[in-house]
């Protein structure tokens, strides 16, 4: 893991004008970002760790803790609102007997996000696992995918 | 190398495709051509490819816009008109493969349209469709046709000669074209385009900068990213325009992360253009210098204003600045900024390469050209559309749009996102210019436009966006960060049924504050939505308020569900699929809904049978039925 966040710094200048690709790199290898990557991200950027919180935790994108195996995003944009995103987001709740406040299943296989919109509207409502999007989905294509990726 | 050596061996390059007498298949694979399935189709003309069983030359293109019935497939056969697939799967694929790349029967029957001039007996015209015939498509122009990964396909279409053109001009003409072409920003305020750029021409500095504003973060808006996906070179070629006529020395285009096939075709794009020398150093060999780059968004709605986009670039928390000084004096870095969204530079593309004054000649005397609207929601015909302003609501949703699905009541359109608002049936012969939807209370916006139907409430839609505003408000301001808070816990109390009298009265109260006292759009803007349903749907609100009943049946707690027991077949199938047990009943028995056990989810209504329909949605009273299973047929008679 060290050596790739070093192969991932090497690639920028010491300019704070990279702090946010170089936390979006990083989380794209990792996962999350670890307080041990943010340590070794303040001391090349010689900036303090509490700066980089400050700027990693203003943006949804980050997260701070591990993540599930396969990321589950739920869209909850206008057009999934109105055509019953929140019922989708609520089944998929529902499945992976996830209790408010966390978004990763104990056994990390699901982490579950809200996102704002992803832009396919015209095919309302949408949910995307890991990197395929789904258009049109159910409540029964929620337990359909879910076993699917369950198994992958 | 010059424009003309590259548009030679673009030509020759598409000469040679043309010559060799092979079939050509187009394949929309933007994101909602996904979403719909077009990879497994893709996936299926490969295998067929593979197998040697047809020779042909496929690419993978942008989307027409004709979002409701991707996957589209484009078949050109050597001296055949193109035709346009629609709906198309991985068996119809199959089927067409042998039945007309083969067999030559071009199956009339599966064809949507055909392009060109040349027709096919029993197709009709792709551009005769309702959803596109209206359209003026010039931010368009190449989405679905060319392949956005192919710098050469847009070349061979007119690409970069905007660029020439401009280049062979002083910064000054360039800035006088704009100016005939009256364009304004299509990012939502409208400013004209032409003055923003000659502010910044004039602001003291040697370097500058022009940025590309992609990230286009409104619930319910694809303008941007169908755009990007479909054609990347229009608007990196508007940017290199702009940034001579303003005299920039670096971009950028800052993109939103969530739409990350827009981005990766963005990189493409900027890759290819760099290597022949349309961006980059000594461009087209006029000596003008503009690099640029790509910067990925992180998730943040506020980093759409310009102020919060540029801190973001810098590494900061983007937190709007107050104004002035203006980005055009003080932007990135404290220099010179000009900032304009992808559709404004997706346009300068196409003024430079036709010109000014043909580009003026669509849309209304103030509002100029054409704007491209993402249509979703309750609406039959749901995708990306451009037409010249002007055009009349009604149009948009009814002839272009189809109207509402299902027999459904159209109840509103809201146009411009979180900060614009919801227009009634009423005025729906309003024409959609920048002035007229400021006056009916909303806004252009970017472009997003979502229908709602008689089963959408709107004290819930309003309830909706205030909740985007506050979890999205960066908190610098108070009034923002704390009057949409407050607005939020009144809407959210009022569609939970713990509304009080004068909860409107405090609602209009706290919108008037937050409009006047926040620091950016954002803030702004955010009561727009609540404002325009209290005016245009009051009896709504009133309904929660006073009756605690929600009229599109829509809000949770004002609702509740129930079987009709005269339509109940005692199926079983809403008793196994209910996630919280709460029905009873047996085979032939009548089901019953236990009350308390109900999370109100609405499974039970969307898997009961349609031939039965038995399960009813109310709000307010609910009729009387069986308190325990009784055996179907037997209701009423005991």
């Amino acid at each position: 893991m060290d050596v790739d966040r070093k192969e991932i710094l090497a690639r920028f200048t010491k300019d704070r004008a990279n702090l946010v690709p170089i936390l979006q790199n990083i989380q794209e290898t990792e996962g999350y970002l670890s307080p041990e990557a943010i340590y070794e991200i303040s001391r090349f950027l010689n900036m303090t760790g509490n700066d980089i919180y400050s700027v990693a935790s203003f943006y949804a994108q980050f997260r701070f803790e591990r993540q599930g195996k396969h990321t589950i995003k739920v869209c909850q944009g206008t057009a999934c609102h109105v055509r019953g995103g929140h019922q989708i987001l609520e089944t998929v709740e529902r499945e992976l007997k996830l209790l408010p406040g966390r978004v990763t299943t104990d056994d990390y296989e699901f982490t579950l996000e809200r996102v704002a919109c992803f832009g396919s509207c015209a095919l309302a409502p949408v949910m995307v696992v890991d990197s395929n999007v789904y258009g049109r989905v159910t409540t029964a294509k929620v337990k359909q995918l879910l076993a699917e990726f369950r198994e992958k | 190398m010059s424009l003309d050596e590259i548009r030679k061996q673009a030509l020759s390059e598409s000469a040679v495709l043309e010559q060799s007498k092979k079939t050509r298949i187009l394949i929309g694979t933007g994101t909602c051509g996904r979403a719909a399935g077009a990879m497994a189709v893709l996936e299926t003309i490969n295998k067929e490819l593979a197998q040697g069983k047809i020779d042909a030359v496929v690419t993978q293109v942008g989307c027409i816009g004709l979002c409701y019935i991707e996957p589209l497939v484009d078949i050109i056969k050597p001296g055949r008109p193109r035709i346009c697939y629609s709906r198309v799967t991985p068996e119809i694929m199959t089927q067409l493969i042998q039945d007309y790349i083969i067999n030559d029967n071009p199956r009339p029957d599966l064809a949507l349209g055909t392009i060109g001039e040349e027709s096919v007996p029993g197709i009709p015209k792709l551009f005769d469709h309702p959803m596109l015939k209206p359209q003026v498509r010039i931010a368009l122009r190449n989405c679905g046709h060319i392949d956005p990964e192919n710098v050469k396909e847009y070349v061979a279409n007119g690409g970069y000669s905007g660029l020439d053109r401009a280049l062979k001009m002083t910064p000054e003409e360039v800035i006088a074209e704009v100016k005939i072409s009256g364009l304004k920003g299509r990012g939502g305020a409208g400013f004209a385009t032409w003055q923003k750029w000659e502010f910044c021409r004039k602001a003291p500095g040697k370097e500058k900068y022009v940025i590309c504003n992609a990230d286009e973060g409104d619930p319910g808006a694809f303008m941007n990213r169908l755009l990007l996906e479909g054609d990347p070179h229009s608007v990196l070629e508007g940017m290199v325009i702009g940034a001579y006529g303003i005299g920039a020395t670096q971009g950028y285009v800052y993109c939103r992360a969530e739409k990350p096939l827009a981005i990766a075709r963005l990189r493409v794009a900027l890759k290819q253009a760099a290597e022949l020398g349309l961006v980059g150093k000594n461009i087209l060999g006029s000596g003008f210098d503009f690099p640029i780059e790509i910067r990925e968004g992180a998730g943040a709605f506020v980093c759409g204003e310009e102020t919060a986009l540029m801190l973001s670039i810098e590494g900061m928390r983007g937190m709007p600045k107050p104004r002035p000084p203006f980005p055009a004096t003080a932007g990135l870095w404290g220099k010179p900024t000009n900032i304009n969204n992808v559709e404004t530079w997706g346009n300068v593309s196409a003024i430079f390469q036709k010109d000014a004054n043909w580009y003026a000649g669509f849309g209304t005397k103030t509002s100029k050209g054409t704007k491209t609207f993402a249509l979703a929601g309750k609406v039959e015909r749901t995708g990306l559309i451009e037409v010249p302003l002007g055009i009349t609501l009604r149009q948009i949703v009814f002839d272009i749009g189809g109207g509402v699905p299902n027999g459904k009541k159209f109840k509103a359109v809201q146009t411009g996102g979180p900060s614009g608002g919801c227009i009634p049936a009423s005025l729906l012969d309003l024409p959609v210019d920048y002035e007229s939807l400021t006056k009916a209370g909303s806004i252009m916006g970017s472009g997003g436009m979502i229908i709602a139907d008689s089963d959408t409430c709107m004290v819930d839609l309003a309830r909706y966006f205030l909740s985007f505003c506050q979890a999205e408000s960066c908190g610098k301001c108070v009034p923002c960060r704390e009057g949409t808070g407050q607005m939020l816990e009144i809407l959210t109390d009022i569609t939970e049924g713990k509304s009080k009298p004068g909860d409107i009265d405090l609602l209009l109260q706290l919108a008037d504050g937050i409009r006047s006292g926040s620091l950016c759009a954002l803030g702004n803007t955010s009561p727009n939505p609540v404002l325009t349903t209290i005016k245009y749907f009051r009896d709504e609100y009133e309904a929660h308020i006073n009756e605690k009943r929600c009229p599109a049946g829509v809000c949770k707690n004002l609702i509740s569900y129930y079987i009709d027991p005269e339509k109940c077949q005692g199926c079983l199938i809403c008793l196994r699929n209910c996630p919280a047990s709460a029905i009873a009943g047996d085979k032939r028995m009548i089901h019953v809904i236990n009350p308390e056990k109900c999370i109100k989810c609405g499974v039970c209504l969307e898997v009961c049978p349609a031939k039965f329909s038995a399960v009813v949605k109310v709000s307010g009273k609910k009729p009387a039925t069986p308190e325990k299973p009784i055996p179907v047929g037997s209701w009423g008679k005991q």
